[in-house]
This record gives C-alpha cells, sequence and structure tokens, in this order.
C-alpha cells in the first residue's frame, strides 16, 4: 500500500497529541492564574495555614462541585477548575490515542488504550464505583 | 504569614526548583515536597497534592517539544502505562493507610536513590539483537532518527519491564512524584531501549501515571487550591524556561550540586519521618 497523506500514522498522531497536551497545559495555567489573581484579592491578607490538614470542603472535590462554584465565580473554585482542565489533559490524551488507533486499524492497542483511559476514569469519578 | 507573602514564597521557591529540574533533567517535581514541608511545615498530603499537579503540567508542557524529535514510542508507552496507572492508584489508596512519618521515610529513600542515579554516567545497555515474542507480539519495534537515516531497535523483557512500571506507579501515587528514575530502569535496563528512546517515553508516561492518582487525591480533598497554585505555575514557568537555556548549556557541575542537594533532602525526610516531625 502507498504511504499518502491520507494514512493514519504513529508519527501523525504523536503530532496531534503534542499540540493536544500543550493547549491543555496552557488553557489550565490561565484557568488556575486568574483564579489565583482573585483567591489573592479576597484572602491575600489573611494568615495561610497549610500546617495542620483539614482536607477541603466538599465542593472542591468532585467535578459537580468545582463546576458549580466556577459559575458563581469563587476563586478557590476557579484554582481547581483549572487544575481539574490540567488533570484532563492526560486523559484527553489517551481518549484521542483510543481514536488513533482505531483508524490505524489495530484492535490490539485500541483494547489496550481502553483498559488505560477506564483507570483514568475511575480515578476521576472518585475511585470506588 | 499572611497568605499573600506565603504565596509569593512558595511561588519563587517553586520556579527555581522548577528551573533547576528542567536543566538538570532530574526533575523539579522531586523538589516539591521536602521544600513544602521541610521550608514551609506544609502538611505532607497537601504537599504530595500539590506536586503531582505540578508533575502533570511540566510532563504535558514537555511531551509537546519532545514528541517532534520522533523519539518516543507510543506503544511500549501506552502498553506500560496499564502497569503504572494500576500502580498510581494502588499508590494513591496506600496514602491514606500508611502514616505520614512513613510517607516522609520512603519519600527519602526514593528521593536519595535518585540523587545516586543521576549522578552515575548512563550505563550503556547492549542493544537488543532481537525482539522478545511478547515484543513482537504487541509490535513495540521502532526506529528513532540517527545521523544516517532512522536506526531501527528491538524491544526485550516486556514482562520484566510491565513489573518494574507497577512499583514505579505505586511511588507516584504515593509520592506525587514523576518516578522517572525507576522507570527509565525499567526501560534502559529491562527492555533494552535506547537511551533517547525510553527518557522521552517516560515523559510521555508520567502525565498520565500522575493524573491517575490525582483523581483520587482531588476526591480526598488532597489538592488545596491556595497552595496548588503558586506551586504549579512556579514549577511550569521555571521548566519551561529551564528547558529553554538547556540548548547548548554545561550542566555537569550543575547537576552534581543539585544531586547533592537532592541527597540533604533525602537524609533531612528521613530523618524526620523517623522522628515523627512529619
Amino acid at each position: 500500500m502507498p504511504k499518502g497523506a491520507h494514512v493514519w500514522t504513529d508519527e501523525r498522531s504523536e503530532q496531534t497529541i503534542g499540540i493536544l497536551l500543550r493547549s491543555g497545559v496552557i488553557l489550565s495555567a490561565l484557568v488556575v492564574l486568574a483564579g489565583g489573581i482573585l483567591y489573592l484579592v479576597h484572602y491575600g491578607a489573611i494568615a495561610a495555614d497549610y500546617r495542620h490538614f483539614h482536607g477541603e470542603p466538599g465542593d472542591l472535590r468532585n467535578v459537580r462541585g468545582i463546576g458549580g462554584d466556577m459559575l458563581r465565580w469563587h476563586s478557590r473554585g476557579l484554582i481547581q477548575f483549572g487544575l481539574l482542565l490540567l488533570i484532563a489533559t492526560p486523559v484527553a490524551r489517551v481518549a484521542f490515542s483510543v481514536l488513533a488507533f482505531a483508524l490505524e486499524r489495530d484492535g490490539k492497542y485500541v483494547v489496550i488504550t481502553l483498559i488505560v483511559l477506564g483507570l483514568l476514569v475511575y480515578s476521576l469519578a472518585g475511585g470506588g464505583f | 504569614m499572611s497568605t499573600n507573602e506565603l504565596t509569593m514564597l512558595i511561588f519563587a521557591g517553586s520556579l527555581f526548583a522548577g528551573f533547576l529540574g528542567a536543566l538538570t533533567g532530574l526533575g523539579g517535581g522531586v523538589v516539591i515536597v521536602p521544600l513544602l514541608t521541610l521550608a514551609f511545615g506544609v502538611d505532607i498530603r497537601y504537599a504530595i497534592g500539590a506536586s503531582l499537579v505540578s508533575v502533570i503540567a511540566t510532563s504535558s508542557g514537555a511531551a509537546a517539544a519532545y514528541v517532534r524529535e520522533g523519539f518516543s514510542n507510543i506503544r511500549v508507552g501506552m502498553f506500560l502505562e496499564i502497569a503504572t496507572t494500576l500502580g498510581a492508584l494502588g499508590g494513591a489508596y496506600l496514602a491514606v493507610w500508611l502514616a505520614t512519618s512513613w510517607i516522609a521515610v520512603i519519600f527519602g529513600v526514593v528521593l536519595g536513590y535518585s540523587a545516586f542515579v543521576s549522578l552515575r554516567p548512563p550505563p550503556e545497555a547492549s542493544a537488543a539483537e532481537r525482539s522478545g515474542r511478547m515484543a513482537t507480539w504487541l509490535r513495540m519495534e521502532g526506529s528513532y532518527p540517527g545521523a544516517a537515516g532512522p536506526v531501527r531497535y528491538h524491544v526485550r523483557n516486556v514482562p520484566l519491564g510491565f513489573g518494574l512500571m507497577y512499583v514505579a506507579g505505586v511511588l507516584s501515587g504515593l509520592l506525587g512524584i514523576g518516578s522517572g528514575a525507576v522507570k527509565v530502569l525499567a526501560m534502559d535496563q529491562a527492555m533494552r531501549l535506547p537511551f533517547k528512546v525510553s527518557t522521552t517515553t517516560s515523559n510521555f508516561m508520567i502525565g498520565v501515571t500522575a493524573a491517575a492518582s490525582a483523581g483520587i487525591y482531588l476526591n480526598r480533598g488532597y489538592i488545596d487550591p491556595g497552595l496548588a497554585m503558586p506551586v504549579m505555575l512556579g514549577v511550569l514557568a521555571g521548566s519551561m524556561a529551564g528547558a529553554r537555556l538547556l540548548a547548548g548549556a554545561k550542566v555537569r557541575v550543575l547537576r552534581i550540586v543539585f544531586s547533592a542537594v537532592i541527597a540533604v533532602l533525602a537524609v533531612e525526610m528521613i530523618f524526620n519521618g523517623l522522628t515523627r516531625r512529619l
């Protein structure tokens, strides 16, 4: 089979993955920065305490709570949303790889990549179905 | 100390850590936890959560540049990610059960090991003559750009590499680091991948591994936005600047100094863990 431009190759999917990763990181850094500025404006003068572990409040622990906080422009929720975007970036990369392997008609690697994707989704969903 | 002051200091420290980490190739994430716990008195659970986030940021940011060069092996990476993500989930669960002082001791030991590994010259593993059965079945062989055209290489010992990768994943999930030292060991020594291929593929995998444990940490409330914000932005900016400067920089002396700093931090972590101060 001649190697035409329409043939999906490992190299081509790696190029796309590179762009995907970089955009995800830049976007999340911008959201975290915006939330951070807002956070310091609101809470900058108060004393910070990271010495004692309390655990974060419930709304900063899952996708739905973080989304709600973000829509209300809560600074901590906005930072957390940026961090969530960052965590989602490698997940999106794996999801894209499923597609790329499917286009290459490589069934073995579609299965392998789906296993990795499943483990990541399980973790993000709270690790306890 | 006010939040403003503390945030600025943590940002500056993370910037410096990310810069040195990228310049020396040792990774900035590895010194974030000691920096936050020893210098700023941050609880080790918050420190690990913030470190994990910064590891994802640097790995994903650097991967874009590596991918262009065409060294990373996406099949090897994806197959081994089954092992690292499983390990990362296990490590994240282990982090709940283990006393924080024990986590500090384990952290110190792993830190000391990475300092030791980074000071040795990269061992010249002989290239594999032909691939193992499993590697052939999984179509892992590849080629990388050499001076005289593409150089083909073979892959061996896939099961051993898979097992070592599981360990790397556990350490990553437990300690919030990339554990690149173990990953390179698995791919260089066990699977006999060429050095450039193993380092770039390892960097490619680190973000996925860290994301697997970050989900668990987030759900458990270990990721504090106020702390993670300066750490992530600092390490990311620092490592990007470091990577840009890397071309043509003489880093041998810097590498030795940074490794010595890491060794001292390792001893401090172990001491503070054993005396239950962390």
